[in-house]
């Protein structure tokens, strides 16, 4: 610690004597970084959407199920315990969103075409706060009550069935007795989605009368619970799971859809591969810089030597070089990032291509997302990286014999 | 008081497909406070003395011994140790750090060796005082001739009164008035502080300072006299 301060000064002005590389040195670090953040947020935006899409369309950020509904989403599979002793248990809990639902598999005809569909029988003031459908923009009218008689559908699905707002549909499922369950519904309204697959797949009627439909009394397929933060549901998943016994399984919503589970954790890693591969190539520079620094003073370091400063303090002098190097590079790259990400947030528009965005399950919409979590991974991996990518230039600069490196010329 | 002591140290170096034998079985024993001039012809060996009396380089045979310690055995983290604390060197080629000020040259081994920073100031502005370069400490050595950038190496090497100092050509590089000034130094710091001086040079104006001179030629001391210093 000791020599830290005199370490400190010759580093960075050894830093400094050949300007123009070091500033071509910081240009490419700068980049590097700005690339590794910019890209990690748009990716992370991307990431963002479609979980939070994914999530509100169905699984919210816990659910709770009857133990096979997970494997066998039938009506035979719902919650042991009536609607009313749920309402009873998590109306006064503190939970900030949550909704019981009617959810089973079903046919939807019209008079001219058949499609399978997964039919929700929802409260729908419950679920407004965190529904992927804004009943506002419905076109004709959202469900009003559990009572409803109507049916909302997709605007895509409408168009398949060749229906429209005003029509009437037919809705097919089983009851719990195997007996066919079905009812005439009127199109009371067609939702959109910014995806066409959520208009194509779900059929919202009041949960009420899907629960006479289907003639399972006052019961439900699942209830819902919406956090703060889709990242963090372990406190709604404890404060849910202390609320139930164990006729009853408490899902996260990594569990009820694993693939948009999966893609968060494939996300999280593909960020850390990229901030390693721009890393990669920036380390050749480095390396570089470095190789030059060391080699343009090798007369200077045997000078030092002589004069008695240990080969570790030249190790150290060299690695401290190349971390201001970094720092320095790694700031500028950050207030980059920032003042480019920053004003994009409100959103990017990439309806160009967004048939293929929809393949991924995204919006034409990416709204970049800067955490200040990935800006602390890029840093860290770099400037760890940058350590270890040092420490050969450095390590054979502290190897020189004073006597050959003084009369070097 | 035994201040430098050799015993039949050899070195060979290998130059293309030859054999060069820089030091041939030489030994010799210079007491603490002398002051001492090496001449040789070129080749003769002189610096590659010095260079193994400072740890710089290992003879291939024989033994060094500085301040009572066997040197030649010591590790490359002893050997930097021992260099600080004991030994100053001035070389022939100013070798001074090109980044750091008059001033922060002169601080650098007194920085290394953990001198508190005022201590450090102030003893480098004496010395540089004592050189004849007021004024000048905040120049890099780019921005100074060669004859005070040899003074600022000098400073360097007496900043932190070591035991022993050894300089290989001091004066090659300056002219008569400047290296009358500098050997006077030299000549001061040995009567007043018992400064050991190793000199290493073919300037006959220096060996007139010298109350010992040894003659190389081929790695060998061809003669050791003592004479009435000026």
């Amino acid at each position: 610690m000791r020599m830290l301060p005199v370490l400190s000064r010759l580093a960075w002005r050894y830093l400094w004597r050949n300007h123009r590389r070091t500033i071509v040195m910081l240009g490419a670090i700068s980049v590097g970084a700005w690339a590794m953040i910019f890209m990690t947020a748009l990716t992370r935006g991307m990431v963002d959407q479609m979980i939070a899409d994914g999530i509100s369309v169905i699984p919210g950020h816990v659910q709770i199920h009857n133990p096979d509904y997970l494997d066998d989403p039938s009506v035979s599979n719902r919650i042991a315990l009536t609607d009313t002793e749920l309402t009873q248990r998590f109306g006064d809990a503190g939970f900030d969103a949550w909704a019981s639902r009617v959810r089973v598999p079903a046919v939807i005809t019209s008079e001219r075409e058949s499609r399978g569909v997964t039919l929700l029988g929802i409260d729908p003031d419950a679920e407004r706060t965190f529904s992927f459908v804004d009943y506002d923009a419905v076109d004709g009218r959202f469900l009003e009550d559990p009572e409803d008689n109507g049916v909302v559908i997709g605007a895509k699905l409408a168009d398949t069935l060749e229906t429209e707002v005003g029509k009437r549909i037919v809705l097919m499922s089983q009851d719990p007795d195997n007996d066919i369950a079905d009812r005439g519904f009127r199109v009371v309204g067609l939702f959109h989605a910014n995806m066409e697959v959520y208009e194509e797949t779900y059929a919202f009627v009041g949960k009420r009368t899907a629960q006479k439909m289907l003639r399972i009394g006052d019961t439900v397929s699942e209830v819902v619970f919406v956090g703060d933060d889709y990242r963090d549901v372990e406190p709604v998943f404890q404060k849910v799971s202390a609320a139930v016994d164990d006729s009853v399984k408490v899902s996260r919503w990594t569990e009820v859809d694993t693939y948009l589970g999966t893609m968060l954790g494939v996300m999280d890693g593909f960020v850390l591969i990229w901030v390693i591969v721009i890393f990669l190539a920036l380390s050749f520079g480095l390396v570089n810089t470095l190789v030059m620094a060391v080699f343009e003073r090798v007369r200077e370091i045997g000078l030092m030597l002589a004069l008695g400063m240990k080969p570790m303090s030249i190790l150290g002098q060299i690695i401290i070089e190349s971390m201001m190097l970094l720092a320095v590079g790694l700031l500028i790259g950050d207030v980059l990032a920032y003042v480019t990400v920053k004003p994009l947030e409100s959103g990017i528009d990439i309806s160009i291509v967004a048939k293929g965005m929809e393949m991924f399950g995204a919006s034409s919409i990416l709204y970049p997302k800067l955490y200040m979590d990935d800006v602390i991974l890029s840093n860290v991996v770099v400037l760890v990286l940058g350590f270890l990518a040092s420490l050969s230039p450095a390590w054979r600069a502290s190897r020189y014999e004073p006597v050959e490196a003084i009369t070097k010329v | 008081m035994t201040a430098v002591r050799c015993v039949d140290i050899c070195k060979t170096y290998r130059q293309g497909d030859q054999d060069i034998r820089a030091l041939d079985h030489l030994s010799v024993e210079i007491e603490k406070g002398e002051f001492v001039c090496l001449m040789s012809p070129s080749g003769g060996g002189k610096t590659t003395l010095l260079n193994a009396i400072g740890g710089l380089d290992i003879p291939d045979s024989g033994e060094v011994w500085v301040a009572d310690k066997r040197i030649d055995q010591m590790s490359k983290g002893e050997l930097a140790d021992l260099r600080l604390a004991n030994i100053g060197f001035v070389f022939q080629a100013y070798n001074l750090i090109p980044v750091l000020t008059a001033q922060e040259n002169v601080e650098f081994v007194m920085q290394v060796q953990g001198i508190p920073t005022a201590k450090r100031r102030e003893k480098s502005l004496a010395i540089l005082e004592e050189v004849g370069l007021e004024g000048l400490e905040n120049r890099r050595p780019a921005e100074m001739s060669g004859g005070q950038q040899q003074r600022v190496a000098v400073a360097r090497a007496i900043v932190s009164r070591p035991a022993l100092v050894l300089a290989d050509e001091p004066t090659a590089n300056l002219d008569s008035k400047t290296s009358d000034e500098l050997m006077g130094l030299f000549k001061e710091l040995n009567e007043h502080h018992n400064t050991t001086f190793v000199i290493a040079t073919h300037d006959q104006r220096v060996m007139r300072y010298a109350k010992r001179i040894i003659r190389m030629r081929d790695g060998r001391i061809v003669d050791d006299i003592e004479q009435n210093a000026a």
